[in-house]
Protein backbone atom coordinates (compact mmCIF):
# COMPACT_ATOMS: atom_id res chain seq x y z
CA UNK A 1 0.00 0.00 0.00
CA UNK A 2 1.02 3.73 -0.06
CA UNK A 3 1.79 3.54 3.63
CA UNK A 4 4.69 1.43 2.33
CA UNK A 5 6.72 4.12 0.93
CA UNK A 6 9.58 4.78 2.80
CA UNK A 7 11.25 7.56 0.74
CA UNK A 8 12.96 9.43 3.52
CA UNK A 9 10.66 8.07 5.84
CA UNK A 10 12.67 8.94 9.86
CA UNK A 11 13.23 5.91 11.85
CA UNK A 12 12.91 6.70 15.61
CA UNK A 13 16.08 5.30 17.40
CA UNK A 14 18.91 7.53 19.74
CA UNK A 15 22.31 5.98 18.47
CA UNK A 16 24.85 7.87 17.46
CA UNK A 17 23.87 9.14 14.04
CA UNK A 18 21.02 9.85 15.27
CA UNK A 19 22.19 12.09 17.82
CA UNK A 20 24.36 14.13 16.05
CA UNK A 21 23.49 17.77 14.91
CA UNK A 22 21.56 18.08 11.69
CA UNK A 23 24.40 20.42 9.98
CA UNK A 24 27.13 17.93 11.10
CA UNK A 25 24.81 15.56 8.72
CA UNK A 26 24.30 17.54 6.36
CA UNK A 27 27.83 18.63 5.89
CA UNK A 28 28.67 14.69 6.40
CA UNK A 29 26.47 13.51 3.41
CA UNK A 30 28.07 16.42 1.28
CA UNK A 31 31.72 15.62 1.59
CA UNK A 32 30.54 11.75 1.04
CA UNK A 33 28.41 12.78 -2.27
CA UNK A 34 31.62 14.65 -3.25
CA UNK A 35 33.62 11.91 -2.18
CA UNK A 36 31.78 9.05 -4.29
CA UNK A 37 31.67 11.52 -7.71
CA UNK A 38 35.76 11.95 -7.11
CA UNK A 39 36.12 8.01 -7.08
CA UNK A 40 37.58 6.31 -9.72
CA UNK A 41 39.54 3.53 -9.19
CA UNK A 42 38.20 0.31 -7.07
CA UNK A 43 40.06 1.00 -3.88
CA UNK A 44 38.15 4.28 -3.65
CA UNK A 45 34.68 2.71 -3.91
CA UNK A 46 35.43 -0.21 -1.38
CA UNK A 47 36.93 2.42 0.99
CA UNK A 48 33.67 4.28 0.26
CA UNK A 49 31.60 1.43 0.68
CA UNK A 50 33.02 0.39 4.31
CA UNK A 51 32.86 3.78 5.56
CA UNK A 52 28.86 3.42 4.49
CA UNK A 53 28.41 0.16 5.98
CA UNK A 54 30.18 1.11 9.33
CA UNK A 55 27.67 4.33 9.39
CA UNK A 56 24.73 1.71 8.43
CA UNK A 57 25.45 -0.41 11.32
CA UNK A 58 26.16 2.19 14.26
CA UNK A 59 22.83 3.49 13.30
CA UNK A 60 20.72 0.66 14.39
CA UNK A 61 18.37 1.09 10.69
CA UNK A 62 18.92 -2.18 9.62
CA UNK A 63 19.99 -3.27 5.91
CA UNK A 64 16.44 -4.09 4.87
CA UNK A 65 15.03 -0.87 4.82
CA UNK A 66 17.90 0.57 2.99
CA UNK A 67 17.11 -1.90 0.49
CA UNK A 68 13.51 -1.35 0.51
CA UNK A 69 13.97 2.59 0.11
CA UNK A 70 16.02 1.39 -3.30
CA UNK A 71 12.87 0.31 -5.21
CA UNK A 72 11.43 3.42 -6.50
CA UNK A 73 15.28 4.52 -8.04
CA UNK A 74 15.52 0.69 -9.35
CA UNK A 75 14.38 1.48 -12.44
CA UNK A 76 16.58 4.18 -12.97
CA UNK A 77 19.42 2.02 -12.21
CA UNK A 78 18.81 -0.49 -14.36
CA UNK A 79 18.36 2.03 -17.10
CA UNK A 80 21.73 3.92 -16.32
CA UNK A 81 23.30 0.48 -16.10
CA UNK A 82 22.52 -0.57 -19.66
CA UNK A 83 23.14 2.72 -20.93
CA UNK A 84 26.90 2.61 -20.00
CA UNK A 85 26.75 -1.46 -20.62
CA UNK A 86 25.93 -1.07 -24.20
CA UNK A 87 26.91 2.55 -25.15
CA UNK A 88 30.81 2.64 -23.95
CA UNK A 89 33.30 2.78 -26.46
CA UNK A 90 36.31 0.60 -25.35
CA UNK A 91 39.33 -1.02 -26.67
CA UNK A 92 37.94 -4.33 -27.04
CA UNK A 93 34.10 -5.43 -27.73
CA UNK A 94 33.52 -8.41 -26.20
CA UNK A 95 30.13 -8.72 -27.74
CA UNK A 96 28.90 -7.28 -30.75
CA UNK A 97 25.16 -7.70 -31.65
CA UNK A 98 24.19 -4.99 -34.13
CA UNK A 99 24.36 -1.51 -32.61
CA UNK A 100 24.66 -2.60 -28.95
CA UNK A 101 28.32 -3.51 -28.21
CA UNK A 102 29.51 -4.32 -24.91
CA UNK A 103 33.14 -3.21 -24.49
CA UNK A 104 35.06 -3.71 -21.13
CA UNK A 105 35.25 -0.49 -20.73
CA UNK A 106 31.42 -0.30 -21.10
CA UNK A 107 30.94 -3.32 -17.88
CA UNK A 108 33.44 -1.18 -15.61
CA UNK A 109 31.39 1.69 -16.26
CA UNK A 110 27.86 0.03 -15.87
CA UNK A 111 29.15 -1.38 -12.43
CA UNK A 112 31.00 1.28 -11.20
CA UNK A 113 27.67 3.31 -12.21
CA UNK A 114 24.68 1.24 -10.76
CA UNK A 115 27.26 1.44 -7.54
CA UNK A 116 27.65 4.79 -7.27
CA UNK A 117 23.58 5.54 -7.56
CA UNK A 118 23.21 2.67 -4.77
CA UNK A 119 25.73 4.06 -2.41
CA UNK A 120 24.53 7.54 -3.00
CA UNK A 121 20.97 6.79 -2.38
CA UNK A 122 21.82 4.76 0.53
CA UNK A 123 24.22 7.72 2.00
CA UNK A 124 21.23 10.33 1.89
CA UNK A 125 18.71 7.95 2.94
CA UNK A 126 20.87 7.02 6.28
CA UNK A 127 20.47 11.09 6.71
CA UNK A 128 17.00 11.12 6.36
CA UNK A 129 16.39 7.73 8.07
CA UNK A 130 18.30 8.89 11.46
CA UNK A 131 16.88 12.77 11.63
CA UNK A 132 13.65 13.70 11.78
CA UNK A 133 11.78 16.40 9.59
CA UNK A 134 12.10 19.19 12.22
CA UNK A 135 15.78 18.78 12.75
CA UNK A 136 16.73 18.65 9.05
CA UNK A 137 14.58 21.42 7.83
CA UNK A 138 16.51 23.32 11.41
CA UNK A 139 20.33 22.27 10.18
CA UNK A 140 19.10 23.42 6.43
CA UNK A 141 18.47 26.68 7.63
CA UNK A 142 21.25 27.53 9.65
CA UNK A 143 23.67 26.54 7.01
CA UNK A 144 22.21 28.45 4.26
CA UNK A 145 21.68 31.35 6.90
CA UNK A 146 24.77 33.66 5.36
CA UNK A 147 22.37 33.66 2.43
CA UNK A 148 20.25 36.17 3.81
CA UNK A 149 22.48 38.59 3.30
CA UNK A 150 21.88 38.38 -0.73
CA UNK A 151 18.32 38.60 0.36
CA UNK A 152 17.30 34.92 0.10
CA UNK A 153 14.13 33.85 2.24
CA UNK A 154 16.11 31.47 4.20
CA UNK A 155 13.79 31.38 6.80
CA UNK A 156 9.80 31.26 4.66
CA UNK A 157 11.95 28.44 2.19
CA UNK A 158 12.91 26.64 5.51
CA UNK A 159 9.11 26.85 6.81
CA UNK A 160 7.58 25.90 3.54
CA UNK A 161 9.96 22.96 3.78
CA UNK A 162 9.03 21.83 7.32
CA UNK A 163 5.38 22.23 6.09
CA UNK A 164 5.90 20.35 3.13
CA UNK A 165 7.49 17.05 4.80
CA UNK A 166 5.15 17.55 7.83
CA UNK A 167 1.88 16.92 5.35
CA UNK A 168 3.63 14.13 3.15
CA UNK A 169 2.43 11.85 5.68
CA UNK A 170 -1.10 13.24 6.10
CA UNK A 171 -1.31 13.34 2.58
CA UNK A 172 -0.57 9.89 2.06
CA UNK A 173 -2.76 8.83 4.60
CA UNK A 174 -5.18 10.87 3.21
CA UNK A 175 -4.87 9.28 -0.45
CA UNK A 176 -4.97 5.83 1.42
CA UNK A 177 -8.31 6.71 3.07
CA UNK A 178 -9.98 8.47 -0.10
CA UNK A 179 -8.92 5.48 -2.69
CA UNK A 180 -10.06 3.15 0.52
CA UNK A 181 -13.55 4.58 0.01
CA UNK A 182 -13.86 4.81 -3.56
CA UNK A 183 -12.31 1.18 -3.48
CA UNK A 184 -15.15 0.51 -1.49
CA UNK A 185 -17.76 2.08 -4.41
CA UNK A 186 -15.75 -0.58 -6.57
CA UNK A 187 -13.50 2.14 -8.20
CA UNK A 188 -10.78 -0.12 -9.83
CA UNK A 189 -7.19 1.48 -10.13
CA UNK A 190 -5.39 -1.77 -11.05
CA UNK A 191 -7.08 -2.84 -14.48
CA UNK A 192 -7.53 -0.96 -17.58
CA UNK A 193 -4.98 0.66 -20.13
CA UNK A 194 -3.09 3.95 -18.90
CA UNK A 195 -5.98 6.74 -19.71
CA UNK A 196 -8.87 4.21 -17.71
CA UNK A 197 -6.14 4.24 -15.11
CA UNK A 198 -5.63 7.87 -14.94
CA UNK A 199 -9.42 8.67 -15.37
CA UNK A 200 -10.06 6.07 -12.27
CA UNK A 201 -7.68 8.76 -10.72
CA UNK A 202 -10.31 11.41 -10.68
CA UNK A 203 -12.74 10.43 -7.87
CA UNK A 204 -9.44 10.16 -5.07
CA UNK A 205 -7.49 13.85 -6.79
CA UNK A 206 -10.54 15.42 -6.86
CA UNK A 207 -11.34 15.17 -2.81
CA UNK A 208 -7.68 14.97 -2.39
CA UNK A 209 -7.15 18.61 -3.64
CA UNK A 210 -10.32 20.26 -2.13
CA UNK A 211 -9.10 19.00 1.42
CA UNK A 212 -5.27 20.07 0.60
CA UNK A 213 -7.12 23.36 0.21
CA UNK A 214 -9.07 22.81 2.98
CA UNK A 215 -5.82 22.24 5.35
CA UNK A 216 -3.85 24.74 3.95
CA UNK A 217 -6.92 27.19 4.83
CA UNK A 218 -6.58 25.73 8.05
CA UNK A 219 -3.49 26.01 9.17
CA UNK A 220 -2.42 29.58 8.08
CA UNK A 221 -5.01 30.38 10.39
CA UNK A 222 -3.92 28.79 13.34
CA UNK A 223 0.07 29.99 12.39
CA UNK A 224 -2.22 33.54 12.44
CA UNK A 225 -3.93 33.06 15.69
CA UNK A 226 -0.43 32.46 17.07
CA UNK A 227 0.63 35.51 15.62
CA UNK A 228 3.32 34.07 13.24
CA UNK A 229 5.03 36.72 11.34
CA UNK A 230 7.93 35.23 10.01
CA UNK A 231 11.23 34.55 10.93
CA UNK A 232 12.07 38.45 12.33
CA UNK A 233 12.83 37.79 16.09
CA UNK A 234 12.07 34.45 16.40
CA UNK A 235 13.60 32.56 18.98
CA UNK A 236 13.65 28.52 18.50
CA UNK A 237 12.90 25.78 20.89
CA UNK A 238 15.38 23.41 19.78
CA UNK A 239 18.64 25.27 19.80
CA UNK A 240 21.39 23.80 17.40
CA UNK A 241 25.04 23.04 19.49
CA UNK A 242 27.61 21.50 18.31
CA UNK A 243 28.94 19.51 20.30
CA UNK A 244 32.31 16.93 20.74
CA UNK A 245 31.31 14.10 18.97
CA UNK A 246 30.17 16.28 15.74
CA UNK A 247 33.74 18.09 14.76
CA UNK A 248 35.06 14.02 15.37
CA UNK A 249 32.50 13.10 12.77
CA UNK A 250 33.27 16.81 10.50
CA UNK A 251 36.67 15.53 10.51
CA UNK A 252 36.26 11.85 9.76
CA UNK A 253 34.29 13.09 6.50
CA UNK A 254 37.20 15.81 5.48
CA UNK A 255 40.21 13.34 5.70
CA UNK A 256 37.25 10.37 4.22
CA UNK A 257 37.53 13.23 1.20
CA UNK A 258 40.91 14.16 1.08
CA UNK A 259 42.05 10.46 1.61
CA UNK A 260 39.61 9.81 -1.84
CA UNK A 261 41.27 12.81 -3.74
CA UNK A 262 44.68 11.68 -2.83
CA UNK A 263 43.63 8.18 -4.22
CA UNK A 264 42.42 9.34 -7.51
CA UNK A 265 45.72 10.87 -7.74
CA UNK A 266 47.32 7.43 -7.49
CA UNK A 267 45.07 6.54 -9.98
CA UNK A 268 43.28 4.01 -7.73
CA UNK B 1 -30.15 -18.00 12.61
CA UNK B 2 -27.91 -18.14 9.69
CA UNK B 3 -24.24 -16.55 9.69
CA UNK B 4 -23.99 -14.25 6.50
CA UNK B 5 -20.28 -13.09 7.82
CA UNK B 6 -17.52 -14.95 9.38
CA UNK B 7 -15.03 -13.75 10.89
CA UNK B 8 -12.04 -16.88 11.66
CA UNK B 9 -8.97 -16.22 13.33
CA UNK B 10 -8.49 -13.32 11.79
CA UNK B 11 -5.37 -11.70 12.29
CA UNK B 12 -3.66 -8.31 10.83
CA UNK B 13 -0.14 -7.27 11.44
CA UNK B 14 0.83 -3.52 10.31
CA UNK B 15 4.53 -3.19 8.70
CA UNK B 16 5.39 -6.42 9.51
CA UNK B 17 9.75 -6.63 9.81
CA UNK B 18 10.15 -2.95 10.55
CA UNK B 19 9.79 -1.10 13.94
CA UNK B 20 6.69 -0.11 13.56
CA UNK B 21 5.18 -3.91 13.88
CA UNK B 22 2.02 -4.04 15.68
CA UNK B 23 -1.08 -6.04 15.20
CA UNK B 24 -4.12 -4.33 14.92
CA UNK B 25 -6.32 -7.41 15.41
CA UNK B 26 -5.57 -10.49 16.76
CA UNK B 27 -7.15 -14.22 16.30
CA UNK B 28 -10.81 -12.66 16.40
CA UNK B 29 -13.47 -15.00 16.11
CA UNK B 30 -17.43 -14.10 15.50
CA UNK B 31 -20.36 -14.34 12.88
CA UNK B 32 -22.71 -11.46 11.78
CA UNK B 33 -26.10 -13.13 11.30
CA UNK B 34 -28.09 -12.36 8.19
CA UNK B 35 -30.87 -9.43 8.68
CA UNK B 36 -29.14 -8.48 12.40
CA UNK B 37 -28.56 -4.99 13.64
CA UNK B 38 -24.80 -5.78 15.00
CA UNK B 39 -22.91 -3.14 17.32
CA UNK B 40 -19.04 -3.32 17.23
CA UNK B 41 -17.81 -1.02 20.15
CA UNK B 42 -14.23 -0.36 21.47
CA UNK B 43 -11.70 2.20 22.28
CA UNK B 44 -9.14 3.98 19.60
CA UNK B 45 -7.01 1.73 18.48
CA UNK B 46 -8.76 -1.10 19.33
CA UNK B 47 -9.29 -2.60 15.92
CA UNK B 48 -12.67 -1.46 14.57
CA UNK B 49 -11.37 0.41 11.86
CA UNK B 50 -8.93 -2.49 10.64
CA UNK B 51 -11.46 -5.14 11.47
CA UNK B 52 -14.11 -3.67 9.16
CA UNK B 53 -11.78 -2.86 6.41
CA UNK B 54 -11.88 -6.82 6.64
CA UNK B 55 -15.52 -7.37 5.76
CA UNK B 56 -15.16 -6.39 2.32
CA UNK B 57 -11.60 -7.37 1.63
CA UNK B 58 -9.75 -3.65 1.67
CA UNK B 59 -7.66 -5.30 3.75
CA UNK B 60 -6.18 -9.02 3.27
CA UNK B 61 -5.85 -11.00 6.78
CA UNK B 62 -2.50 -11.42 7.73
CA UNK B 63 -3.70 -14.94 8.85
CA UNK B 64 -7.50 -16.24 9.26
CA UNK B 65 -10.19 -16.16 7.07
CA UNK B 66 -13.72 -14.04 6.09
CA UNK B 67 -16.00 -15.91 5.06
CA UNK B 68 -19.28 -14.30 3.20
CA UNK B 69 -21.86 -16.80 2.79
CA UNK B 70 -19.82 -19.61 3.81
CA UNK B 71 -17.35 -18.78 0.95
CA UNK B 72 -13.92 -17.03 1.43
CA UNK B 73 -13.78 -13.73 0.06
CA UNK B 74 -10.10 -14.42 -1.43
CA UNK B 75 -10.80 -17.40 -3.00
CA UNK B 76 -10.69 -15.32 -5.95
CA UNK B 77 -8.93 -12.49 -5.50
CA UNK B 78 -10.13 -11.46 -8.90
CA UNK B 79 -13.62 -11.25 -7.81
CA UNK B 80 -12.82 -9.09 -4.79
CA UNK B 81 -15.00 -6.44 -6.22
CA UNK B 82 -18.11 -8.50 -5.97
CA UNK B 83 -17.50 -8.75 -2.50
CA UNK B 84 -17.14 -4.83 -2.10
CA UNK B 85 -20.91 -4.52 -3.60
CA UNK B 86 -22.43 -6.80 -1.37
CA UNK B 87 -20.82 -5.39 1.84
CA UNK B 88 -21.10 -2.17 1.23
CA UNK B 89 -18.78 -0.08 3.84
CA UNK B 90 -19.01 3.70 4.38
CA UNK B 91 -16.10 4.90 6.32
CA UNK B 92 -16.05 7.27 9.17
CA UNK B 93 -16.39 11.12 8.08
CA UNK B 94 -17.29 9.87 4.21
CA UNK B 95 -18.50 13.15 3.14
CA UNK B 96 -14.37 13.74 2.05
CA UNK B 97 -14.80 11.08 -0.87
CA UNK B 98 -17.43 13.30 -3.00
CA UNK B 99 -16.17 13.75 -5.76
CA UNK B 100 -18.44 14.38 -8.42
CA UNK B 101 -20.48 17.61 -9.84
CA UNK B 102 -23.53 16.99 -8.84
CA UNK B 103 -25.03 14.80 -6.04
CA UNK B 104 -27.15 12.37 -8.18
CA UNK B 105 -23.49 11.55 -9.73
CA UNK B 106 -21.82 10.97 -6.99
CA UNK B 107 -24.54 8.39 -5.74
CA UNK B 108 -24.26 6.82 -8.89
CA UNK B 109 -20.54 6.45 -8.77
CA UNK B 110 -20.59 3.41 -6.99
CA UNK B 111 -23.86 1.32 -8.83
CA UNK B 112 -22.27 2.05 -12.21
CA UNK B 113 -18.92 0.48 -11.22
CA UNK B 114 -21.35 -1.62 -10.87
CA UNK B 115 -22.79 -2.13 -13.94
CA UNK B 116 -26.24 -0.67 -13.91
CA UNK B 117 -27.59 1.39 -16.47
CA UNK B 118 -30.71 3.37 -17.77
CA UNK B 119 -33.79 3.01 -15.02
CA UNK B 120 -31.98 0.50 -12.82
CA UNK B 121 -29.43 3.04 -12.04
CA UNK B 122 -31.86 5.96 -11.74
CA UNK B 123 -34.30 3.85 -9.73
CA UNK B 124 -31.30 3.13 -7.32
CA UNK B 125 -29.73 6.65 -7.55
CA UNK B 126 -33.60 7.90 -6.44
CA UNK B 127 -34.01 4.72 -4.05
CA UNK B 128 -30.84 5.43 -1.58
CA UNK B 129 -31.09 9.77 -1.73
CA UNK B 130 -34.90 8.89 -0.20
CA UNK B 131 -33.77 6.47 2.10
CA UNK B 132 -31.01 9.11 3.87
CA UNK B 133 -33.50 11.89 3.06
CA UNK B 134 -32.42 13.85 0.21
CA UNK B 135 -34.96 15.87 -1.21
CA UNK B 136 -35.24 15.52 -5.14
CA UNK B 137 -33.44 19.23 -6.01
CA UNK B 138 -30.74 18.64 -3.65
CA UNK B 139 -30.09 16.10 -6.44
CA UNK B 140 -29.07 18.21 -8.70
CA UNK B 141 -26.98 20.88 -6.57
CA UNK B 142 -23.11 19.87 -6.50
CA UNK B 143 -22.00 18.00 -3.15
CA UNK B 144 -19.71 20.85 -2.16
CA UNK B 145 -22.65 23.04 -1.66
CA UNK B 146 -24.38 21.31 1.19
CA UNK B 147 -23.79 21.27 4.89
CA UNK B 148 -21.86 18.99 6.55
CA UNK B 149 -24.61 16.61 7.33
CA UNK B 150 -26.28 16.35 3.69
CA UNK B 151 -22.73 15.52 2.91
CA UNK B 152 -22.67 12.96 4.86
CA UNK B 153 -26.25 12.14 3.74
CA UNK B 154 -25.07 11.69 -0.06
CA UNK B 155 -21.95 9.67 1.14
CA UNK B 156 -24.29 7.26 2.79
CA UNK B 157 -26.58 7.28 -0.18
CA UNK B 158 -23.53 6.08 -2.41
CA UNK B 159 -23.03 3.16 -0.65
CA UNK B 160 -26.71 2.46 0.14
CA UNK B 161 -27.54 2.97 -3.95
CA UNK B 162 -25.11 -0.59 -4.63
CA UNK B 163 -28.06 -2.16 -2.79
CA UNK B 164 -25.84 -3.94 0.01
CA UNK B 165 -26.81 -7.17 1.50
CA UNK B 166 -24.50 -6.25 4.64
CA UNK B 167 -24.12 -2.42 5.39
CA UNK B 168 -21.08 -1.78 7.85
CA UNK B 169 -20.86 1.69 9.28
CA UNK B 170 -17.60 2.83 10.86
CA UNK B 171 -19.48 5.85 13.37
CA UNK B 172 -21.52 7.08 10.91
CA UNK B 173 -22.84 9.83 13.31
CA UNK B 174 -19.48 11.06 14.67
CA UNK B 175 -19.23 15.33 14.47
CA UNK B 176 -22.60 15.61 14.02
CA UNK B 177 -25.14 17.64 16.73
CA UNK B 178 -27.69 15.76 18.70
CA UNK B 179 -30.26 16.44 16.18
CA UNK B 180 -28.51 15.75 13.50
CA UNK B 181 -27.60 12.53 15.10
CA UNK B 182 -30.68 11.36 16.04
CA UNK B 183 -31.89 11.72 12.55
CA UNK B 184 -29.78 9.80 10.68
CA UNK B 185 -29.80 7.16 13.26
CA UNK B 186 -33.54 6.96 12.62
CA UNK B 187 -33.02 6.87 9.09
CA UNK B 188 -30.39 3.89 9.43
CA UNK B 189 -33.25 2.13 11.79
CA UNK B 190 -35.76 2.73 8.86
CA UNK B 191 -33.74 0.95 6.17
CA UNK B 192 -32.89 -1.93 8.37
CA UNK B 193 -36.41 -2.23 8.93
CA UNK B 194 -38.05 -1.98 5.93
CA UNK B 195 -35.49 -3.72 3.99
CA UNK B 196 -34.23 -6.09 5.94
CA UNK B 197 -30.59 -5.90 5.36
CA UNK B 198 -27.66 -6.38 7.89
CA UNK B 199 -25.97 -4.02 9.21
CA UNK B 200 -22.88 -3.43 11.20
CA UNK B 201 -22.76 -0.17 13.47
CA UNK B 202 -19.22 0.38 14.64
CA UNK B 203 -19.36 3.71 17.69
CA UNK B 204 -18.22 4.26 20.51
CA UNK B 205 -21.45 5.81 21.91
CA UNK B 206 -22.43 2.99 24.18
CA UNK B 207 -25.95 5.07 24.15
CA UNK B 208 -26.56 4.82 20.00
CA UNK B 209 -25.16 1.20 20.33
CA UNK B 210 -27.58 0.00 22.82
CA UNK B 211 -30.69 1.75 21.48
CA UNK B 212 -30.40 0.51 17.94
CA UNK B 213 -28.87 -3.27 17.48
CA UNK B 214 -29.79 -6.63 17.93
CA UNK B 215 -26.27 -7.97 19.06
CA UNK B 216 -22.95 -6.14 20.56
CA UNK B 217 -19.19 -6.94 20.00
CA UNK B 218 -17.07 -5.20 22.76
CA UNK B 219 -13.48 -5.40 21.54
CA UNK B 220 -10.29 -4.19 23.80
CA UNK B 221 -6.51 -4.10 22.24
CA UNK B 222 -7.37 -6.24 19.40
CA UNK B 223 -9.11 -8.81 20.50
CA UNK B 224 -12.77 -9.65 21.24
CA UNK B 225 -13.49 -8.98 24.72
CA UNK B 226 -17.02 -9.97 24.78
CA UNK B 227 -20.52 -10.48 22.62
CA UNK B 228 -23.69 -10.84 22.93
CA UNK B 229 -26.77 -9.22 23.31
CA UNK B 230 -26.92 -5.98 24.99
CA UNK B 231 -28.75 -7.36 28.08
CA UNK B 232 -25.88 -9.66 28.24
CA UNK B 233 -23.23 -7.20 28.14
CA UNK B 234 -24.55 -4.64 29.97
CA UNK B 235 -24.91 -7.40 32.92
CA UNK B 236 -21.07 -7.25 32.93
CA UNK B 237 -21.45 -3.50 33.16
CA UNK B 238 -18.60 -3.53 35.82
CA UNK B 239 -16.34 -5.24 33.94
CA UNK B 240 -16.77 -2.93 30.97
CA UNK B 241 -16.23 -0.06 33.20
CA UNK B 242 -12.76 -1.71 34.32
CA UNK B 243 -11.89 -2.38 30.26
CA UNK B 244 -11.99 1.25 30.35
CA UNK B 245 -15.31 1.39 28.16
CA UNK B 246 -18.53 3.17 28.97
CA UNK B 247 -22.07 1.87 29.65
CA UNK B 248 -25.15 3.84 28.66
CA UNK B 249 -26.21 6.28 31.03
CA UNK B 250 -29.34 4.10 31.99
CA UNK B 251 -27.27 1.47 33.21
CA UNK B 252 -24.80 3.52 35.18
CA UNK B 253 -28.14 5.14 37.33
CA UNK B 254 -29.26 1.56 37.56
CA UNK B 255 -25.69 0.43 38.60
CA UNK B 256 -25.12 3.14 41.65
CA UNK B 257 -28.81 2.74 43.09
CA UNK B 258 -28.06 -1.36 42.98
CA UNK B 259 -24.97 0.12 44.83
CA UNK B 260 -26.97 1.83 47.01
CA UNK B 261 -29.14 -0.86 47.84
CA UNK B 262 -31.84 -0.90 45.79
CA UNK B 263 -33.19 -4.52 44.60
CA UNK B 264 -32.58 -3.62 40.91
CA UNK B 265 -31.58 -5.57 37.97
CA UNK B 266 -28.36 -3.08 36.57
CA UNK B 267 -28.73 -4.77 32.82
CA UNK B 268 -30.91 -2.37 31.89
CA UNK B 269 -30.04 0.39 28.82
CA UNK B 270 -33.27 1.93 27.95
CA UNK B 271 -35.22 4.70 30.06
CA UNK B 272 -38.39 2.47 29.97
CA UNK B 273 -37.08 -0.45 31.07
CA UNK B 274 -35.23 1.14 34.31
CA UNK B 275 -38.35 3.10 34.67
CA UNK B 276 -40.64 -0.03 35.02
CA UNK B 277 -38.38 -1.61 37.33
CA UNK B 278 -38.18 1.39 39.53
CA UNK B 279 -42.08 1.49 39.19
CA UNK B 280 -42.48 -1.65 40.33
CA UNK B 281 -40.50 -1.39 43.38
CA UNK B 282 -42.55 1.99 44.69
CA UNK B 283 -45.64 -0.74 44.25
CA UNK B 284 -43.38 -2.94 47.03
CA UNK B 285 -42.95 -5.51 44.22
CA UNK B 286 -39.80 -6.88 43.61
CA UNK B 287 -38.11 -7.00 40.41
CA UNK B 288 -36.06 -10.02 38.83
Amino acid sequence: MLKDITLGQYFPGNSIAHRLDPRTKILLVVLYIISLFTARGLVSYALIAAVLAVCIKVSHVGLRPMLKGMKPVLFIMVFTGLLNLFFTPGERYLIEWGALRVSDTGIKNAVFMVFRIMMLIMGTFLMTYTTSPIRLTDGLEALMNPLKKIKVPVHELAMMMAIALRFIPTLIEETDKIMSAQKARGADFESGNIFQKAKALVPVLVPLFVSAFRRADELATAMECRCYAGGEGRTKLHVLKYAGKDYIALACGIILLSGIITLRKLGI
Amino acid sequence: MKPILEVKHLTHTYSAGTPFQRSAVEDMDFAVNEGEFLGIIGHTGSGKSTLIQHLNGLLKPTEGQILLRGKDIWEEPKKIREVRFKVGLVFQYPEYQLFEETVYKDIAYGPTNMGMTGDALDHAVREAARLVGLRDDQLEKSPFELSGGQKRRVALAGVLAMEPDVLVLDEPTAGLDPAGRENLMANIRDYHRNKGKTIVLVSHSMDEIAQNVDRILVLKSAHVLMQGTPEEVFARGEELITAGLDVPQVTRIAMALQRRGLPVDPAVYTVEALEQQLQQLRKGGTVC
